[in-house]
């Protein structure tokens, strides 16, 4: 390995070990047929599934296609605002930009109806005492603010109601 | 070796802008097209297709693990086998390629897809270039170009009639292909008549920004038989890459496409039909220089990347292309090249053949 000689003028100089290149990237994100139709319907308060026609699962949020079958799922099923907790995280870290305190708690929550859990916050009860198969309903922003966006629902809360068994929400975990 | 073949072989009607689906319904019907044209599609995809590989880039969708909702698509359950490449799908049947080769595997699935719609070519691709001293003046993919194409003219490689009439040719050609995008051309002196873009590129003589993307069956052996009447063959494939440092390569010419060529055996016999993956006029003349390509043999009949450039895909459309006429009778050997990086950095080539 031969030796790297410097001429005269970098003799001496600290090597630059440390190179900021900031890069910065837009893109106008194309939501698809799926989404547009589930945003949409978030706008006017309402969950839409979509249904397999060839497993029969229902997927929420949708995404225009089964990932068992591989196959379009067309079809629209309106879907209750209330569900249960299968599973939940209690959140301790407080982490650069978040705007919620910590202890917060977020969750999967199955919708009445549907196969897969969908990620969101349960607020309106201590974080110790959320637990798994807890009943739970959609807090909705008010009205004049609900927009195609999944922030309409601030978070979910507990509906009071017993909570479901856990062999009703197994294969779900 | 084993005897590997392309059966079956799909696309989008290529455009400008797919506004009204995602990534992942743009490339759903290509799938289902892909798997019905040889009668498979009707049973779970781990069952009907052994090994599945596809090429995307996530730097196109905006989005980190883009590829993985592509699988929706798919159906991938239960676990298939997969693998993908953060560059275009030909790479991807590359690997394919080679898992049919070590008997892991008698059935693949290609595709690949792209949405350049979303953001600006042009500054995306100026992410994969060398991070230290070229990527932070942020050079644009055309304006690269532009650098090969100027040291093409002064070095007697090309001229600027010859890239147009490249130009009027492929469009030309591309009215006959109803996945093109860009169909139809304007006579080269005509075409001249235009601005330069960036020198002495005009708009002609780059390919057009696309949205789109395509899939292709390989399969072994009695496999292809029994599931086309004329396989495409794989009597060779390469691939070589040049110096990742735009100063450390002569821009005329592409030495990774003349020793990919030659490890295929692009030479051992006559060439019917050649797809050639140029997105610049230019550099299909770099292209077939490279290849030893004489006057007999038909360049582009699909019209090439100047008619439709889906990144990711536009390689593996090349290869389809190819794959496709003598498929269907039309070509008896075939070429197929597909290009990824600055410049014709790094060159995939692919000899396709039918039997009698």
């Amino acid at each position: 390995m031969s030796e790297v000689t410097l001429p005269d003028s970098l003799q001496g100089l600290e090597p630059v070990t440390v190179v900021e290149t900031p890069a910065r990237l837009d893109y106008r994100f194309t939501a698809g047929q799926a989404t547009t139709r589930f945003l949409t319907g978030i706008a006017a308060k309402r969950i839409l599934g979509e249904r397999c026609p060839t497993c029969r699962k229902v997927y929420v949020p949708p995404r225009g296609a089964c990932p068992i079958d591989g196959v379009p799922t067309a079809e629209q099923i309106e879907l209750a605002h209330t569900g249960i907790v299968t599973t939940f995280c209690v959140v301790n870290l407080q982490f650069y930009g978040q705007e919620l305190e910590v202890p917060y708690v977020c969750a999967t929550v199955l919708l009445d109806g549907a196969d897969i859990g969908l990620f969101g916050l349960v607020q309106e009860i201590p974080a110790d005492e959320v637990r798994m198969g807890m009943r739970v309903e959609a807090a909705w922003v008010d009205d004049a603010d609900l927009a195609p966006n999944l922030t309409s629902i601030r978070w979910w809360r507990p509906t009071g109601e017993p909570d479901a068994d856990y062999e009703t929400y197994r294969e779900h975990v | 070796m084993r005897d590997v073949a392309v059966v079956s072989f799909a696309q989008t009607v290529h455009a400008r802008r797919d506004d009204d689906h995602n990534e992942v319904e743009l490339l759903m019907p290509v799938l289902q097209e892909v798997k019905a044209k040889v009668g498979l599609g009707r049973r779970l995809h781990g069952e009907e297709i052994d090994f599945t590989c596809s090429g995307s880039t996530d730097y196109l969708a905006g989005s980190a693990f883009s590829f993985v909702v592509a699988l929706d698509g798919v159906g991938a359950w239960p676990p298939i086998a997969e693998s993908h490449v953060e560059m275009d799908a030909a790479w991807a049947l590359y690997e394919a390629w080679v898992k049919l080769q070590t008997g892991e595997a008698d059935t693949a699935l290609v595709y690949g897809y792209g949405k350049s719609s979303p953001g600006s070519l042009r500054d995306v691709l100026s992410r994969q270039l060398d991070p230290y001293y070229v990527a932070p003046l942020w050079p644009d993919s055309v304006a690269l170009a532009a650098l090969q194409a100027r040291a093409c003219l002064d070095g007697k490689i090309t001229s600027p009639e010859e890239m147009a009439e490249v130009a009027a040719r492929s469009r030309r050609d591309a009215a006959g292909n109803p996945h093109a995008q860009l169909q139809g051309s304007a006579a080269p002196a005509e075409l001249l008549d235009a601005p330069e873009l960036a020198p002495p590129l005009r708009q002609h003589d780059c390919a057009p920004i696309t949205d789109g993307a395509a899939a292709m069956i390989l399969a072994a052996g009695d496999r292809a038989r029994d599931l086309v009447d004329r396989p495409a063959w794989v009597r060779g494939i390469d691939h070589r890459i040049d110096p990742h440092s735009l100063g450390a390569r002569d821009l005329t010419e592409s030495p990774s496409t003349r020793i990919a060529g030659e490890r295929a055996g692009v030479g051992d016999g006559p060439v019917d039909v050649a797809e050639l993956h140029a997105p610049f006029t230019h550099q299909e003349v770099i292209l077939r220089r490279a290849l030893g390509l004489d006057g007999k043999t038909a360049v582009n009949p699909s019209g090439g990347a100047l008619a439709a450039n889906p990144m990711m895909a536009a390689g593996l459309v090349r290869i389809g292309e190819a794959a496709q006429r003598v498929i269907d009778g039309g070509a008896g050997r075939a070429v197929a090249h597909a290009t990824s990086g600055p410049c014709l950095q790094q060159n995939l080539v692919c000899v396709l053949e039918g039997e009698g």
